[in-house]
């Protein structure tokens, strides 16, 4: 039976770890590829490195967060913010990223996830959608949540499915950061109109949040960046809750 | 060496780390005359059935021809689908032929979803040295659509819908439909497998 996926995010900026991050008890603190591999140990089914950088050195240090977190693992690794051109995506999958995740630049250009898609195949091309409850739908907002992208997500979700895409990494803007649950009701809602995986993010706070979200939320893999660094929600220890309730996991 | 062959089916960076963490010396012919070199040889790739194309006559002919000179042969995804006749996906291409059977569409109709990705279970039908010290119920990483059927060349199964070949070996072709290089120590422990295959294996 096909497991549901637990997903670590790294925010890097400069090739640093920069958001949320408790560094007790890391040698290097802030060092990405040090909390890449605690997470590989820990059992982490997957990781997905956010790049925030916004200097003109961006691809440069980009390039270098990814070949030194690939560097000891072997599992399947995702790289997003800023991905614009197919160059940019070459210099992220050349440097060892398995995947791309695409979130403006889908939007202002939607042909970008084909292209992706035949040149490394739709496994390698991830579309991220962040949203919120406007309204009575989801709308869809570009630029890091800043700008609206008048769309409804749940039809973005199947155009970027229909285009090539082989997974939604779907966010609520609303819940980022709260703690508060995932927006299971979005979530399922973009994950029965698909045929893809989708991968559900932003509001992580327990372990009752992941059980919802595979649960009422019908989502394939939940994503979250801060509260793996605290030791009461260990990767393995959501993983055993997981198991418990009946979640097919990877122990 | 091992001979990766590169034919534009997907980035074969993974694949090149993987292999180099495992100790294997590995390099990409540029055209079928240099698998002369090659102690095995790996068919990697991810994407469309069509894209095996690629892979011509000579290549084919090529590739038979040091299989059955005794060099080991491993498919990895795509690569793996390739060693049957054929694929529901590009009907009209023929497969390298080694194993019998051909590939299908998961099912769409069982409400699972289809591509069929992340980690799944492997259940051991049979032992193969392909699986050496890796345990029954060990976890790997999927991303695909299509299947081969279980067959007795079948050591490993997974389910996704239906029970479909997870990792297959005859003598010393073998294949995994999963992503050995994004599966942890257990896909690392097969990429062992298969380099102890290929250094062990003799000129027929």
């Amino acid at each position: 039976m096909l497991c549901k996926r637990i997903i670590a995010c790294l925010d890097c900026r400069n090739g640093q770890v920069v958001k949320g991050v408790n560094f007790e008890g890391l040698r290097n603190a802030g060092d990405p590829a040090e909390l890449a591999n605690r997470y590989n140990r820990e059992g982490i089914d997957e990781l997905v490195i956010l790049d925030v950088t916004a200097t003109l050195e961006r691809r440069r240090a980009l390039a270098e967060t990814i070949r030194a977190v690939a560097r000891e693992l072997f599992i399947p690794l995702a790289v997003g913010g800023g991905i614009r051109t197919q160059d940019d995506a070459a210099a992220a999958v050349d440097a060892g990223a398995d995947k791309v995740s695409l979130n403006t630049a889908a939007l202002s250009h939607p042909e970008l996830i084909t292209t992706l898609a035949n040149r490394y195949g739709s496994q390698a091309v991830l579309v991220a959608i962040d949203a919120k409850l406007e309204a009575g739908r989801y709308a869809v907002y570009a630029r890091s949540g800043q700008t609206s992208a008048s769309r409804d997500a749940v039809e973005w979700a199947r155009e970027a499915g229909d285009r090539g895409a082989g997974e939604i990494l779907l966010t609520s803007i609303d819940r980022d950061g709260t703690k508060s649950g995932f927006d299971c009701e979005m979530t399922s809602a973009v994950s029965q109109a698909v045929s893809i995986p989708v991968i559900a993010s932003g509001g992580a706070g327990g372990l009752a949040d992941f059980l919802e979200v595979f649960t009422s939320g019908a989502a394939d893999a939940a994503l979250a960046a801060s509260i793996f660094h605290y030791s009461e929600t260990g990767v393995a220890a959501l993983k055993r809750y997981l198991r418990d309730n009946g979640i097919p996991v990877r122990l | 060496m091992i001979a990766l062959i590169d034919y534009r089916a997907g980035n074969l960076t993974s694949v090149r780390k993987a292999l180099a963490e495992v100790g294997a010396d590995v390099y990409t012919p540029a055209s079928p005359v240099e698998l002369a070199h090659a102690r095995g040889i790996i068919v990697p790739g991810v994407g469309h059935f069509a894209a095996t194309g690629a892979l011509d006559r000579t290549w084919m002919e090529t590739i038979r021809t040091a299989v059955a000179a005794g060099r080991p042969l491993l498919g990895i995804c795509l690569g793996m689908q390739w060693l049957y006749e054929g694929s529901e996906e590009a009907p009209d291409l023929p497969g390298l032929g080694l194993l019998a059977g051909s590939c299908h569409r998961l099912p769409a109709s069982t409400g699972l979803k289809v591509p069929h990705v992340g980690w799944n279970r492997l259940d051991r039908l049979r032992e193969a040295s392909i699986v050496n010290g890796v345990g029954d119920g060990a976890h790997v990483y999927f991303t695909h659509s299509y299947v081969a059927p279980v067959t007795d060349d079948t050591i490993a199964a997974a389910a996704h819908g239906e029970t479909f070949a997870a990792i297959v070996q005859r003598g010393h072709v073998a294949g995994v439909q999963f992503h050995p290089e994004k599966s942890g120590d257990v896909g690392l422990q097969i990429l062992r497998n298969f380099l102890e295959l290929a250094t062990s294996a003799r000129e027929v």
